[in-house]
């Protein structure tokens, strides 16, 4: 009897799980897929029910949206952008998270708490400011060269993006660095190898786990990344989401519905495909940076 | 795990070469390493930082490049910005919302996907965790959709169960929208913090729970005794996170979503900071704020993780 009962509360409390976890399953998935369907849906489709299933495959929407709202442009504004930027992120966060984690100079315990400070510092706060730098630099470059330099340059975009990213990138490899055994460059020493060829050939190397983590997190940050953006793109070169914000804008206004979901659809399939090829990765990756419970 | 000792390696190479020349390349090699680093850190994120703080002190009324030190007058004219005290409210309404719901849905997912045999356990991690790898932009667009009045996909649920009555403009209504908010930053939050408190209950040995349903612990004794303490450590500092990210996330979802709107009913902090900052140009009251924000911030982190101390438990 009171066995049965314990059962019963057993299989009650497993309903309850269930119906918790496909609960939210469903309202992360059915938006997300909403959108989708919603990106090939014709503008007379928006004023039924917003649940029936679009008619047919309507593309012109993405066709649109490359070719009048100028996604195609933002496309490869993003792709370079956040390409430049994992670049520079890579060349100058690796050596400096070798350094400092494996070499005793004097200065190294007060750049440790330069990068932990760093971490603590928003994007949100100094995205004015750095506009405001940006400016003060152009007006300079300006006599001598006549038209802004710094504001609404791909590059320097990507060297801020890079800059801001850097205290968690050294914090994560650093803390990488830190594991490997020392027998790796005492043997590279004997043979022969310097500083330079220990590093690249030896120690980076060994780093790939970790440099995939960092690639994939800040691929994520990089190409979602808006605020800075919009605030140093005033004029042109704006990236993806930017572009997806005045799409939103337009589009709304105009009642035209179709080419703005395209728009969101091109913006995060990317990150989508990303994600569900590293998955695994992704999420385990989470707590190397992390902290340990 | 065999802790490296730099200077041994160094003395290593130091034998072997000649000694000034090897000293002298290590200093050079250091520096090469490191100053694009810290060049890049200073100029970037530091001076920016450093001018939020003197800018906070001057009157600069856009671009006019005057700037008149006025000491703390900045501040003084917060205190009566009604708009400002509607964001202060706004902000620290959300950071307790959010941080609340997103809690207690977190540690909940994750003591089910870690503890319970679930089926496709998986598969709801990996759908647990979409939100976070999207644009904020993206979600802004995905809640339009979502709260839209008449098309919407939450009023026209409510319309298929016949519940008309609760059907609301869910971001038209200045009582409403605020909630609307929430909803859509923990919607964003959830997976991230499942996952994290996911990996440290992975960590607890099962045999702690093996011995405590001998004992005849109930599940919910075992969570509160067992999985709780032990987590602690984590859950104290995800509680910063929330501080920090809700203020961050609550401002790039509000920019793109609302836009401080209807009438400054969903106006947080640091939007109304890039509000005057950037849009109105009045930089150094813009920055005022935003030093409120970032001592505020600071101080709250620090009051949260005074009060949620506790001995840390080693197992």
């Amino acid at each position: 009897m009171k066995n049965s009962k314990k059962m019963s509360l057993d299989g009650l409390m497993k309903i309850f799980i269930y119906v918790a976890l496909v609960t939210l399953a469903v309202s992360i998935i059915v938006p997300v897929a909403w959108v989708f369907l919603a990106s090939i849906k014709q503008n007379k489709e928006f004023y039924g029910s917003p649940w029936s299933l679009p008619e047919g495959v309507h593309l012109a929407n993405f066709v649109e949206a490359f070719q009048e709202a100028q996604m195609g442009e933002y496309l490869l504004n993003s792709v370079l952008v956040t390409a430049m930027a994992l670049l520079i992120l890579l060349l100058v966060a690796l050596p400096a998270s070798y350094v400092l984690s494996r070499f005793e100079f004097r200065g190294n315990g007060f750049i440790n708490s330069i990068v932990k400070a760093g971490l603590f510092i928003n994007v949100s706060y100094i995205a004015v400011p750095i506009f405001l730098m940006l400016l003060d630099w152009d007006t300079g470059l300006k006599t001598m060269l006549g038209n802004d330099l710094l504001l609404n340059n791909r590059f320097m975009l990507a060297l801020i993006y890079a800059s801001t990213a850097l205290p968690f990138t050294i914090y994560l490899l650093s803390s990488y660095f830190k594991t490997l055994p020392s027998d790796f460059e005492e043997a590279a020493s004997i043979d022969g190898a310097g500083y330079y060829r220990t590093m690249f050939s030896v120690m980076f190397p060994m780093a790939a786990p970790s440099i995939v983590i960092v690639i994939l997190f800040n691929f994520l940050l990089f190409w979602n990344e808006y605020i800075l953006a919009l605030t140093l793109m005033p004029a042109s070169n704006q990236t993806l989401p930017v572009g997806l914000l005045n799409l939103m804008a337009a589009e709304r206004s105009a009642v035209n519905y179709g080419p703005m979901y395209a728009g969101m659809v091109i913006v995060m399939l990317p990150t989508l495909i990303l994600y569900i090829m590293v998955q695994k990765r992704l999420t385990q990756g989470m707590t190397v940076g992390g902290v340990k419970g | 795990m065999s802790k490296y000792d730099g200077a041994h390696f160094n003395r290593f190479v130091l034998e072997r070469g000649g000694k000034m020349s090897k000293s002298k390349s290590r200093k050079i090699f250091i520096g090469v390493c490191m100053m694009p680093a810290l060049i890049l850190l200073f100029v970037f994120m530091f001076m920016p930082t450093f001018e939020v703080f003197r800018m906070s002190l001057y009157s600069w009324g856009g671009f006019s490049n005057t700037q008149q030190f006025v000491g703390f007058d900045n501040f003084k004219l917060l205190w009566n910005d009604m708009t400002f005290i509607r964001s202060f409210q706004n902000s620290i309404f959300l950071i307790v919302v959010v941080a609340m719901v997103t809690f207690t849905f977190a540690v909940f997912f994750a003591a089910i996907l870690t503890k319970e045999k679930v089926k496709g356990g998986n598969f709801f991690r990996i759908i647990f965790y979409i939100p976070n790898i999207l644009s904020i932009v993206v979600i802004a667009g995905i809640f339009s959709a979502v709260y839209d009045p008449s098309g919407g996909l939450l009023n026209s649920i409510l319309d298929m169960f016949n519940l008309e009555n609760l059907q609301q403009m869910w971001l038209g209504d200045q009582k409403i929208v605020i909630y609307s908010l929430a909803a859509a930053l923990v919607w964003q939050a959830i997976g991230y913090y499942m996952v994290m408190y996911m990996s440290s209950m992975a960590a607890i040995p099962p045999s702690f729970y093996e011995a405590a349903s001998l004992e005849g612990a109930s599940k919910m004794k075992q969570f509160t005794s067992i999985t709780l303490p032990l987590v602690w450590n984590n859950i104290r500092t995800t509680l910063t996170f929330f501080i920090i990210s809700t203020i961050n996330l609550s401002f790039l979802l509000v920019k793109a979503m609302t836009g401080g709107g209807p009438d400054g009913s969903t106006e947080v902090f640091l939007s109304y900071m890039y509000a005057q900052a950037y849009g109105n140009s009045t930089f150094g009251y813009g920055m005022a704020i935003g030093v409120i924000v970032f001592l505020f911030s600071f101080l709250l982190a620090a009051i949260v993780s005074r009060i949620t101390k506790r001995d840390v438990l080693e197992y």
